[in-house]
């Protein structure tokens, strides 16, 4: 049977989804512990969100 | 992804990468350049400045602490002076007490060395008076008494009691 | 307190400006609804050879376009110039010389003086693609685009020549520009060696965003969901970053430092394919965030004249303007992504590493 593409595509957002949470949580406890490194923790974060989107939209593509 | 290599305008590729090359290249000599130049050159002079006025600070300072060390110095000066003066005075008095009792000293042993040779020269006279007189008494004792025996013993006897005297 | 209500006014009134033209396309279409709208959005997603605002079909089911033709311009045993409205969207053959040229799906194909366009089997069209250069709705915008940063930073450079301070719109740019270079350029490629990639850095940063932010106006630009603008983006990225790298990036890549021997055999290609997925992703991702940010948000005002009762009509214009507003950030979101990921790879690039330390 063929699995319709359309679901993989919904599998990717999730998984992107789960991974972007993740980060945006672990920065949100970062900067509540230090408020001080709160630029670096965003630009951090920004960074690894896209990378993270990028794989997604990259697999969303090929599929 | 077929869509998308489907989709890709050589066209389009083609003018955004002119476009986009002329655009930083144009962007580059008539905007970045000045702009940075001018934001580095102002922040640069902000810096100079903020570091000159830190320089002038630190100056005052020093001079503050330049002033403070020669007041001090001075007072310690005059503090050294005034001690000296102190003690030139007290050598001072004391030299001279020690000069004036030597003088004193002097003048009194003079004086008892005076007054020792006039005592002695006195005596001398005394005693060559003494013997005149006791010579000439002598005599007359000698030019009576030889007329009379008795009385010739007793004045001898009279005055060499008188003489024990002396 | 006037001039402000004014602001907020002509603000709505831009917000609701594509709602309206494509309302005066649902009274007068008459066919399905949902099927137009989403070839609206198909078209909205396409390039276009005249730059129109929008366009209506009248009762006498006549398609009329409101904007202006743009050159087209073809590299065809020879170079062919001629208006776009020659093309009439497709309805009609343009002659150019002595060739004819038929616009089907968007493309320019060759055709005879009749016009006829053969397809095979999957529906593509098999006439003779010419080369086209042409100066359509996209590469328009573009030239505007660059034109007008253009004229907006080398008046804001002359400001500074007799004022140290900027004046006018400068004051409200110096503080992106310095952005860009203290908080992208410097952490990410370091002291020594930014001011090489400066100018690149600075361009891509307005340059995205601006285009970006043209995407959500009413005029219905949308250049930045076209695969051919992020991926000449990407490969001058690219470019770059190898023609500028050290030894060191190098030997990152080949011979990686500190790790068995063997390890660096199996590295080795997966680093090589690391630097061609960089751009790739810096590509697909301008690309598709753009594009689904405007699909997105064209289906929502879609929605709007699909519900036809007022709660849910108002409930997705509420949802629309949410979006819009969320849209303005992702426009700035992917500049800055784009450009900071550049000026990461930069940074790689020219980094030099201290191999006393494990690695």
């Amino acid at each position: 049977m063929e699995i319709p593409s359309i679901v993989g595509a919904g599998l990717i957002v999730i998984g992107a989804g789960v991974g972007i949470g993740r980060i945006g949580g672990s920065a949100m406890e970062a900067i509540a512990r230090q408020p001080e490194a709160s630029g670096k923790i965003q630009t951090a974060m920004l960074i690894a969100a896209a990378l993270i989107e990028g794989i997604g939209f990259a697999a969303l593509f090929a599929g | 992804m077929e869509k998308l290599i489907e989709q890709f305008s050589f066209g389009l590729f083609f003018w955004q990468l002119l476009l986009f090359v002329g655009l930083v290249l144009l962007l580059k000599k008539f905007a970045w350049k000045p702009i940075l130049d001018a934001v580095e050159t102002r922040e640069s002079d902000i810096k100079d400045a903020i570091s000159a006025a830190e320089d002038a600070k630190k100056d005052m300072e020093n001079l503050q602490a330049d002033n403070q060390k020669l007041l001090k110095e001075a007072r310690a000066e005059r503090e050294a002076m005034l001690k000296e003066a102190r003690e030139l005075k007290n050598t001072m008095i004391e030299s001279a007490k020690t000069e004036a009792k030597d003088e004193a000293n002097k003048l009194v042993a003079n004086a008892q060395a005076a007054i020792e040779s006039e005592k002695k020269a006195a005596i001398a006279d005394l005693k060559s008076v003494v013997a005149e007189l006791s010579i000439s008494i002598a005599e007359t004792v000698v030019r009576e008494e030889l007329s009379d025996k008795s009385k010739q013993e007793k004045l001898v006897e009279s005055m060499l009691k008188d003489a024990t005297l002396n | 307190m006037r001039s402000k209500l004014t602001i907020r006014l002509i603000t709505l009134l831009f917000f609701l400006m594509p709602f309206l033209s494509m309302a005066g396309g649902e009274k007068a279409a008459g066919t399905d609804l949902k099927s137009e709208i989403k070839a609206y959005i198909q078209h909205h997603l396409e390039d276009t050879y005249d730059f129109s605002l929008y366009s209506y079909t009248t009762d006498e089911g006549v398609h009329k376009y409101i904007g202006f033709p743009l050159p087209v311009i073809l590299w065809d045993n020879g170079l062919r110039v001629f208006s776009s409205s020659k093309l009439h969207h497709g309805e009609s053959v343009a002659q150019a010389g002595d060739a004819f040229y038929k616009l089907d799906h968007g493309k320019i194909y060759k055709t005879d003086a009749d016009g006829t366009i053969t397809y095979d089997e999957s529906h593509h069209a098999t006439n003779v693609k010419p080369l086209d250069f042409s100066i359509t709705k996209n590469v328009f915008t573009i030239m505007m685009v660059a034109v007008l940063l253009f004229v907006v930073f080398s008046r804001m450079a002359k400001t500074y020549k007799s004022n140290s301070i900027p004046s006018g719109i400068g004051r409200i740019l110096e503080p992106i520009v310095l952005y860009v270079r203290d908080d992208i350029a410097i952490p990410n490629i370091g002291k020594k060696h930014y001011k090489r990639y400066m100018s690149y850095l600075l361009t891509v940063f307005f340059f995205v965003w601006t285009i970006n932010l043209l995407g959500l106006t009413p005029l219905g630009i949308n250049v930045t969901n076209n695969i051919a603008v992020t991926f000449c983006l990407a490969i001058l990225t690219y470019l770059i970053t190898t023609f500028t790298a050290k030894k060191d990036y190098w030997m990152h890549i080949f011979w990686m430092p500190g790790v068995p021997k063997l390890m660096r055999l199996v590295l080795a290609p997966i680093e090589l394919l690391g630097t061609f997925i960089k751009p790739f992703s810096l590509m697909i991702r301008l690309y598709a965030n753009i594009t689904a940010g405007h699909i997105v948000l064209m289906s929502l005002i879609g929605l709007m004249f699909i519900f036809k009762s007022w709660l849910g009509s108002s409930l997705s214009f509420m949802l629309a303007f949410a979006l819009g507003i969320l849209e303005l950030l992702v426009a700035a979101l992917q500049a800055y992504i784009f450009t900071m990921l550049s000026a990461l790879y930069f940074g790689s690039a020219v980094e030099e590493h201290d191999h006393d330390h494990a690695h």
